[in-house]
């Protein structure tokens, strides 16, 4: 037997229900999928993907109004705009290869700036794996590029796979028997088999979906700020290079915030409790912020907004003949919002085209993974929270600082402080594995050796900056 | 500026035969030639371009590189950590399919040669 026959005898035992869901798919099935970020345009495609090596034939229609050519805000999806390493290899590994007139610039090192001092922390593997994407066409007014939007990309990859762009406004998911009913802003409305939400959590559909359908608990969200400063290629090469830079300040209810060099732009996120004027006032003004722009001034940001993230999971993320996939359902805590998209998306897709649309088919195969997220995340808070404390303790950021500053000049030598900070920085690893790396016993001798040396032996350094930098922050020291 | 990977040169050796690795690779951009070589020649297996991917054997057994990879032209190649693929294999095994379609390829298109060969 052709191993094609086989998979084809595998769809029709699918199709027939013999894997045990009391709903499953067949030819001539139809799906909608609310909202074509990448969660959805994502589902999309690996659904078709994975439906034809069955032999499995669905119709999937794709909701976006948003048209992802557009400058600004008509075509943003509102984020920072990183695809993590891990998302990169991942994607690499399915054969998508991230063209370059999406990538606006492969991010080769982070920079950690404190008010003890900076430092520069290499890749593991000196090479350009995570990309800094614009998820629109680009900030409000810019001129015509050749650049291309991230989401719009996607998109492309899930229309070629066979799914269809429907650009109409959903406002309402209404059940119909064994049917879900779809009904948009212009009083279109279809009916399918099987709705997947993907429209993040900025939309109202999702808050009134969820109330319409009952007994779902929303995800807890709170409120960033992105802005995008228009500083030209080689103002960026210059002050901040292929390095993305992140902020630990003692600005009180900030909790992250970094700057992201993008082609002609740089994006800023600010992540924290009540984003408000007097949080963004203190913190443009710190001088490791003024240091990494021009002459040491801030200038004025061309687009803004103030986007919500989810910091918890949907409960539960599924109901019969409905899915929530990405911010939707569930996320990780500040990090790889898109890796996530990835992950909850093709999750979703393995249980349509494998098991059924049951809310049992989704509790067994599709929650388990929002779990172990949401579990990771309840770790990440934690380590979130230490974070804090050493975001807050000045005696803490001498250590830290010091004990990261010798790894970057030690190659040789295992970087455990610098490993840790990449993966908390890029969510290249879970915070499980990251917070258990923090228990390793050299781990924590070699921080209290920092922490007493970075700050008895600092009254001998006339430098204010404890120890010499070894980082090299393309000319920010 | 904006690509992703690491660049090598025209004819820069990216893995070499014989040597020990623990990671795979995906072309980015431009191509590779696959070289067999023995101690007095060497072979061109195959070329391969962008989303193809090498070195996969490394991840599944602890053996030596079986072939040489040469850039030929400029390239850009991807770095597939070891860990990070198994873990995502561990948590979504049909990441692996496209490696399992690719290999079944191979040793397809190695069987066809092989037939020639005995033939000839």
């Amino acid at each position: 037997m052709l191993a094609s026959d086989s998979l084809s005898a595998l769809g029709n035992k699918a199709a027939k229900g013999k894997f045990s869901s009391t709903m499953p798919l067949e030819d001539g099935s139809r799906i909608a999928v609310i909202g074509a970020g990448p969660a959805g345009s994502m589902f999309s495609y690996f659904f078709r993907k994975m439906a034809s090596t069955v032999a499995l034939d669905v119709e999937v229609d794709l909701y976006e109004p948003r048209q992802f050519c557009m400058r600004g805000p008509a075509g943003c999806n509102h984020c920072g705009g990183i695809v993590s390493e891990s998302l990169v290899q991942r994607l690499a590994t399915e054969g998508i290869a991230l063209p370059n007139d999406v990538v606006q610039r492969g991010i080769e090192t982070y920079t950690l700036h404190m008010d003890v001092g900076d430092v520069e922390i290499e890749t593991p593997l000196q090479e350009r794996r995570i990309a800094a994407i614009f998820r629109g066409n680009g900030p409000r007014n810019s001129e015509p590029s050749d650049t291309r939007s991230f989401d719009g990309y996607l998109q492309e990859l899930a229309r070629e796979k066979g799914a269809n762009l429907i650009q109409r406004v959903v406002t309402g998911i209404k059940r119909e028997g064994d049917t879900m009913r779809v009904v948009c802003a212009d009083g279109f409305s279809d009916s399918y088999d099987l709705v997947v939400m993907a429209c993040g959590i900025n939309s109202r559909l999702e808050e009134d979906v969820q109330d319409a359908l009952g007994g779902f608990k929303r995800p807890v969200n709170t409120k960033a700020f992105v802005c995008e400063f228009k500083l030209g290629k080689e103002v960026i090469q210059k002050q901040l290079g292929p390095s993305m830079h992140v902020f630990l300040l003692d600005i009180p209810r900030l909790e992250f915030a970094a700057l992201i060099p993008k082609n002609d732009y740089a994006t800023l996120c600010l992540l924290g409790h009540d984003i408000d004027e007097e949080l963004m006032d203190r913190f443009f003004s710190s001088p490791e912020v003024r240091n990494c722009f021009p002459g040491g001034e801030v200038p004025t940001h061309v687009c803004h907004c103030y986007p919500r993230i989810n910091t918890s999971t949907a409960k539960p993320a599924y109901a019969d003949r409905l899915v929530m996939i990405g911010d939707t359902g569930t996320t990780r805590l500040f990090k790889d919002g898109i890796g996530a998209a990835y992950r909850t998306a093709k999750a979703a897709a393995r249980t349509v085209v494998f098991h059924g649309v049951a809310a049992e088919d989704f509790k067994k195969y599709y929650w388990p993974l929002c779990r172990r997220m949401h579990q990771d995340n309840l770790i990440g808070k934690f380590v979130f929270a230490v974070a804090s404390l050493i975001q807050r303790t000045r005696f803490a950021r001498r250590g830290v600082i010091r004990m990261t500053r010798i790894e970057q000049a030690q190659s040789a030598r295992p970087r455990r402080m610098s490993e840790v900070l990449w993966d908390l920085f890029t969510g290249s690893a879970s915070y499980r594995d990251v917070f258990i790396r923090t228990l390793h016993p050299k781990y924590i001798g070699h921080l209290i050796w920092n922490l007493a040396a970075g700050n008895l032996l600092r009254k001998n350094n006339t430098d204010h900056k404890d120890v010499s930098n070894t980082g090299g922050t393309h000319g920010i020291h | 500026m904006a690509r992703l990977g690491k660049q090598y040169k025209d004819g820069e050796i990216i893995v070499r035969q014989g040597d020990t690795g623990n990671c795979m690779y995906v072309i980015q951009k431009g191509e590779v030639e696959v070289i067999a070589e023995t101690e007095n020649r060497e072979m061109l297996l195959r070329t391969l371009g962008p989303t193809d991917f090498f070195g996969e054997m490394a991840l599944f057994e602890e053996a030596m590189r079986t072939a040489t990879i040469r850039s030929k032209g400029e390239s850009r190649i991807l770095t597939i950590d070891k860990k990070s693929f198994m873990g995502g294999i561990y948590e979504d095994p049909s990441l692996a399919f496209r490696i399992v379609e690719t290999m079944s390829h191979r040793i397809r298109d190695l069987t066809d040669r092989l037939a020639k060969y005995e033939e000839n």
